[in-house]
């Protein structure tokens, strides 16, 4: 019944597209910024830390009210028109994820031999080189940054619902769907998309844990 | 005999207290230097002075009769090749381990693998080549740790306790190994050492150091 539903494989695809690419912002936002706070000593890097890790268990909800008062049309950013549209659930999604990716990139990094840094510029590499060999040594740390990111957007629902609206054909994700499928008194249909969307993040996690495990082993 | 690095009026702090300071210190090319001294006595101060990973107070320093500030950062860094205490191997093969500089200098891929296997040979540990730095034992990685600095073929050697925590029939082949190799490259070197053992084996010349201070100087 409810793969029947045509309405599905587009709400899916959306979500994945939605919370794949706010993972992947997130990743080039966290992944320089968390490496910045790990391996850098400067005034206000402590409250940067703090900033990041409280930022790592933001609510949704509360975000999406900040990005939708910000976005409404009367709104600061009201004139880009971009609330009740996927862009709008992506920039949320985005603020969700980026301080999980920063926080947990700035922990893997300082869990590091601070003389390996050392260590390696001692070899002649450049500063990025050094950057690139110490990303490559926490890479299942880094990794698990990544997973824990896009499980935080794929999951969660305050932010999409306030800034994406649950417009159907434009901005309904797996769990607004829920949300409006379980509101309707439709429980076999929000447990199907529950099912659904647990898989998924099931697979991409999978994935994800298979090229981690892949790393450690070699 | 030439001169590699003339050290003048050197003063290095370290969280605002003065580490180290060395009036006037002459590094002979080809020659090894060992500097021997309690801990806490500034060797590694001034091995990562000379690594130019630690930036002194004040001083002149000469690297090959040229001002040390007149070479850029990179380009002093890659004429020399740093082992740090604990050997400090990245979590790769071996092979990976010992390339790792060469790469960082963008050698051609047939060079890097014909100077990884000249080293890999020399030091005695091409049946390592694909083992996980993971899995080897103490001596191993110092091994891999030497050829990894030996590789780049450095005009200056840093060698900050390369014999530290192995037992003794370890220490002693390790020695040996390291004697032949230096007396034939003429490598100019600098290590550090608590152990006399070690001075006499492998010294052309012993300072001492003590509270940051040359105390004898040989």
């Amino acid at each position: 019944m409810l793969f029947n539903n045509p309405d599905l494989w587009e709400i899916t695809l959306l979500s994945i597209k939605v919370s794949g690419l706010a993972t992947l912002i997130s990743m080039l936002i966290g992944l320089p910024f968390g490496t910045l706070l790990a391996l850098n000593k400067f005034p206000g890097r402590s409250v940067l830390l703090t900033l990041a890790n409280t930022g790592m268990a933001l609510p949704p909800v509360v975000v999406g009210l900040a990005v939708a008062m910000s976005l409404w049309r009367s709104g600061p950013l009201g004139g880009l028109h971009l609330i009740y549209t996927p862009a709008a659930i992506i920039i949320a999604q985005v603020i969700i994820a980026a301080p999980v990716v920063t926080g947990l990139t700035a922990a893997a990094l300082q869990a590091l031999d601070p003389r390996l840094r050392l260590q390696l510029l001692g070899l002649g590499a450049s500063r990025m080189q050094m950057v690139l060999s110490i990303w490559r040594e926490a890479r299942l740390q880094l990794l698990a940054a990544l997973m824990a990111g896009f499980g935080s957007v794929i999951s969660e629902v305050g932010a999409s619902m306030m800034v994406g609206g649950n417009i159907r054909h434009q901005t309904r994700v797996l769990t607004t769907a829920i949300v409006l499928e379980s509101n309707k008194g439709e429980f076999t249909s929000a447990i199907g998309l529950g099912i659904l969307l647990l898989l998924i993040t099931f697979l991409i996690n999978f994935a994800l844990t298979w090229i981690q495990q892949r790393g450690a082993n070699r | 005999m030439s001169t590699l690095v003339d050290i003048r009026a050197l003063l290095v702090h370290r969280d605002r207290r003065p580490v180290l300071k060395i009036d006037h210190l002459a590094i002979e090319k080809g020659r090894v230097l060992t500097l021997v001294g309690p801990n806490g006595a500034g060797k590694t101060t001034l091995l990562l002075v000379l690594a130019r990973l630690l930036k002194p107070e004040h001083g002149e320093i000469f690297f090959d009769n040229k001002p040390w500030n007149s070479i850029p950062e990179l380009d002093y860094r890659r004429h020399i090749g740093l082992v740090m205490q604990d050997s400090l191997l990245l979590n790769c093969s071996v092979f990976e381990n010992v390339a790792i500089g060469l790469r960082y200098r963008h050698f051609p891929k047939d060079e890097v693998t014909r100077r990884t296997d000249k080293w890999l040979e020399r030091l005695g540990i091409s049946r390592l080549r694909q083992r996980s730095a993971s899995q080897l034992s103490g001596g191993e990685a110092r091994r891999v740790a030497l050829a990894r600095a030996l590789a780049l073929q450095p005009d200056l050697l840093l060698l900050d306790e390369p014999f530290s925590a192995l037992d003794r029939s370890s220490r002693q082949n390790l020695q040996d190994d390291l004697k032949t190799i230096l007396a034939g490259a003429k490598i100019t070197t600098v290590f550090s050492t608590h152990s006399e053992t070690d001075v006499q084996r492998l010294s052309d010349r012993r300072i001492e150091l003590d509270m940051g201070k040359l105390a004898v100087y040989d």
